[in-house]
């Protein structure tokens, strides 16, 4: 119950109506040369100290993106992105892989510090009041521009046999799980951003959970994009041996800028029998000005494979930040009995575009999924939900249900639903419902005759219409989200 | 004595459409519970808008003083931290907001209002479970969303556990016993009953008789047209039964 109030409280005691995360931290930087080329593809790969396979690896992606075209199916509107324009790789000047948290620059402790993110291990995201010895732990990993500069709770981890390290220095020391793994859900044939992902990607983050074992905290990685007219090209890679599980929490912030900022993720996730992926994203890139200046691209591909039998993933995501967002989690439900699940909050507000879903991808016998995708528009934006879901021939008894609702605030924004469903098989059952309301005055004004303010009251019936899949979050990070989605309204009414 | 709420020559529409009040005059002492009764379309549930200050009305003259403010300049919010209470006709529902969680989010944004201390949960929790076991709600009850699948009773009653929860001077009752059948009546009427003290007056707005049995006024007024036409003691509410309101409306037209 404390839930709402939490909110409603949290949102006076901060300082709204600007992007709260929009600093900028004062660190020189070693970038490579501007633009996009083979050489830089090398100087990035030589930068990491990279074996030959993965080199080629990228040089391969390279060729085949310049075959590519952009896409264009999704309903955004941005103008052309000059890749010539941007930086690649940038990090942190004399940057050397930090042993301990004492060897991190203080500028960049000081960067996680002012946003929340906890890098000293005692300490845990704010927001939540639990008494010490009580407090859940969570691993980070922290991302600044291209390059992992703290991760925390290793040893604690590496007791469990969980190895939780950047993508790079998995590269040397697990270089046989890496590349077992390695773009085998997501190939570099898959789409223009991923294919330019895997050719420029700078760090991220390699999470290894072995048989049997239930990862003993959360663990988390933590983007920040500091540096100017640079592109963030994470790379993450999940794998959840047998009968294993782990939960996983990612966040992302960025400084105000007034050019946009271009982030192209590439997230896979690995699932074998049994196991089971819990995988949450807060996602509060900038999302630029009022008028829709600035602000950050989101163009992501995420993808779970449940291989195993019995195998699950669920993906959650609060979505308020970003100029443009383009990104569809997604499950490939191949072993029998394996289920996905999708829970989605996504909100827009100003000139924010967003077009994000899911696609649950039914192979094997007898897999289930459910999506469950909360859709808020706001001011000037426009907000789709594109979703597949579909049964191959041999995945008979597959079952998914979906249910998409939007919420409208104002006049001027859209809310879009774009189901794609497919069944090839006869014996599937596939169930859909969707709602778009408006946001009704008289409500508001229930709630202002009772005491509250328009906006406690929009933020009440917000989180109202978002509770199911607020509940989904960690709770750590449901407090985080609904912060934000107070925040992301700011003057959305009146 | 300074009346709690007063009311002079008050002129009001709905935002660019038709005149609904249309001089009306009023005055309210503290402990005294008025009834209002008219015809339907007569305009007594817009009075409760006007005085709630619900969007959608223009006032075009007139004023309201209310404790001692000019009540119209307030937000509706302000209205009610001020201590004016609106039992809603219908009351809205907030899907997957919790009852107990909208009362504590009332209750101290109230507070913090009228800068009192805020009410902790568990000081929250046990007053609103007392007051609810006068009113028959119980623990299951206040976990639902507010008023999502509540019947008729129910959320008459769950108006009833806010107003005795918020403690305002003035309880404005918008047909109050619409929806309710006799037992549940008794619930909300007791519960009423048990909020008139010196300080605190209501304003019950009825088109039945029915309700004054229940909740005694000590002013009854006749409304129709958008003004007060009538005004009388308890008896009248008694006399209307019998001769309806024809005679007012003519009277006001």
């Amino acid at each position: 119950m404390a839930a709402v109030q939490d909110t409603v409280e949290q949102v006076r005691s901060i300082d709204v109506d600007q992007y709260k995360y929009g600093f900028e931290t004062q660190i020189e930087s070693e970038k490579a040369p501007k633009g996009l080329s083979e050489e830089v593809i090398r100087f990035i790969s030589a930068k990491k100290e990279e074996p030959e396979w993965m080199l080629q690896w990228r040089l391969d992606a390279y060729a085949r993106w310049l075959t590519m075209q952009e896409p264009e199916w999704a309903r955004v509107d941005y103008p052309a992105i000059d890749y010539q324009d941007l930086y690649y790789y940038s990090q942190p000047k004399q940057f050397k892989a930090p042993k301990s948290l004492d060897e991190v620059d203080p500028e960049i402790l000081k960067t996680y510090e002012k946003l929340g993110i906890p890098l000293r291990e005692q300490e845990i995201l704010a927001g939540v009041e639990i008494p010490e010895g009580e407090r859940p732990k969570i691993a980070v990993d922290a991302v600044f521009d291209s390059v992992s500069v703290a991760t925390t709770f290793k040893e604690e981890l590496k007791a469990a046999g969980v190895i939780f390290m950047p993508i790079s220095e998995a590269l040397r020391e697990h270089p046989d799980l890496v590349k077992q793994y390695l773009g085998s859900v997501v190939p570099a044939t898959d789409n223009y951003f991923a294919t330019l992902n895997q050719a420029v990607f700078s760090d991220g983050s390699f999470v290894y959970i072995p048989p049997g074992v239930r990862c003993p905290m959360e663990l988390s990685t933590y983007f920040r994009i500091n540096e100017k007219n640079t592109g963030q090209f994470e790379r993450t890679l999940i794998i959840a041996d047998k009968g294993s599980y782990v939960s996983y929490l990612e966040g992302c912030t960025a400084p105000m800028r007034d050019e946009n900022q271009l982030h192209a993720a590439v997230v896979e996730l690995v699932v074998l029998d049994d196991a089971e992926i819990k995988y949450s994203t807060v996602q509060n890139w900038y999302p630029g000005d009022a008028e829709g200046k600035g602000g950050i691209y989101n163009f992501v591909t995420k993808r779970g494979d449940c291989r195993g039998k019995n195998s699950k993933i669920s993906w959650t995501q609060v979505e308020t930040g970003s100029a443009i967002t383009w990104k569809y989690p997604s499950c490939v439900l191949r072993g029998e009995g394996s289920s996905g699940e999708f829970y989605s909050i996504a909100i827009s507000n100003g000139r924010q575009q967003v077009d994000s879903g899911t696609k649950m991808i039914h192979l094997g016998k007898n897999t289930t999924s459910r999506i469950i995708s909360k859709g808020i528009s706001a001011g000037r934006s426009n907000n789709t939900y594109r979703g597949l879901v579909s049964a191959h021939r041999k995945a008979a008894g597959a079952r998914n249900f979906t249910n998409c609702d939007s919420l409208l605030i104002g006049d001027n924004c859209g809310a879009h639903t774009v189901p794609y469903i497919e069944a090839k098989n006869p014996t599937a059952q596939f169930e859909h419902e969707a709602t778009t309301s408006k946001i009704s005055e008289d409500m508001l004004f229930y709630c202002m005759q009772r005491g509250l303010t328009q906006e406690d009251a929009v933020a009440l019936v917000v989180n109202g219409f978002v509770r199911d899949v607020l509940q989904q979050l960690p709770m750590e990070f449901a407090v985080e989200a609904q912060k934000l989605i107070s925040i992301s309204l700011e003057g959305s009414v009146g | 004595m300074a009346p709690l709420l007063e009311i002079k020559d008050l002129h009001a529409e709905i935002s660019g459409g038709r005149k609904i009040i249309d001089g009306m005059n009023l005055s309210i002492n503290p402990g005294e519970v008025h009834a209002i009764m008219g015809p339907n379309g007569a305009g007594k549930s817009t009075l409760s808008y006007v005085l709630s200050g619900k969007p959608g009305y223009e006032i075009t003259g007139g004023e309201v003083i209310f404790r001692g403010v000019n009540l119209l300049e307030l937000s509706p919010d302000e209205r009610a931290a001020q201590g004016l209470f609106l039992c809603f006709q219908y009351p809205l529902e907030i899907p997957g907001v919790s009852n107990m969680a909208f009362l504590h989010t009332a209750v101290n944004s109230q507070r913090r209002k009228r800068g009192e201390t805020e009410l902790t949960s568990p000081e929250l929790v046990r007053k609103v479970r007392e007051l609810g076991q006068t009113l028959g709600i119980n623990a299951e009850m206040l976990k639902r969303p507010v008023n999502v699948g509540f019947s008729g009773g129910e959320k008459k009653r769950n108006e009833t556990l806010q107003m005795m929860l918020l403690e305002p001077y003035l309880c404005v009752l918008d047909e109050a016993d619409s929806g309710l059948d006799i037992d549940a009546l008794k619930v909300v009427s007791n519960g009423v009953n048990a909020l008139r003290s010196p300080e605190r007056s209501m304003l019950v707005i009825t088109h039945y008789q029915r309700l004054l049995d229940y909740i005694v006024p000590d002013v009854v007024h006749v409304f129709a047209a958008g003004r007060i036409v009538h005004t009388g003691g308890k008896e009248l509410a008694l006399e209307l039964e019998a001769t309806g309101y024809a005679q007012y409306q003519n009277e006001a037209a």
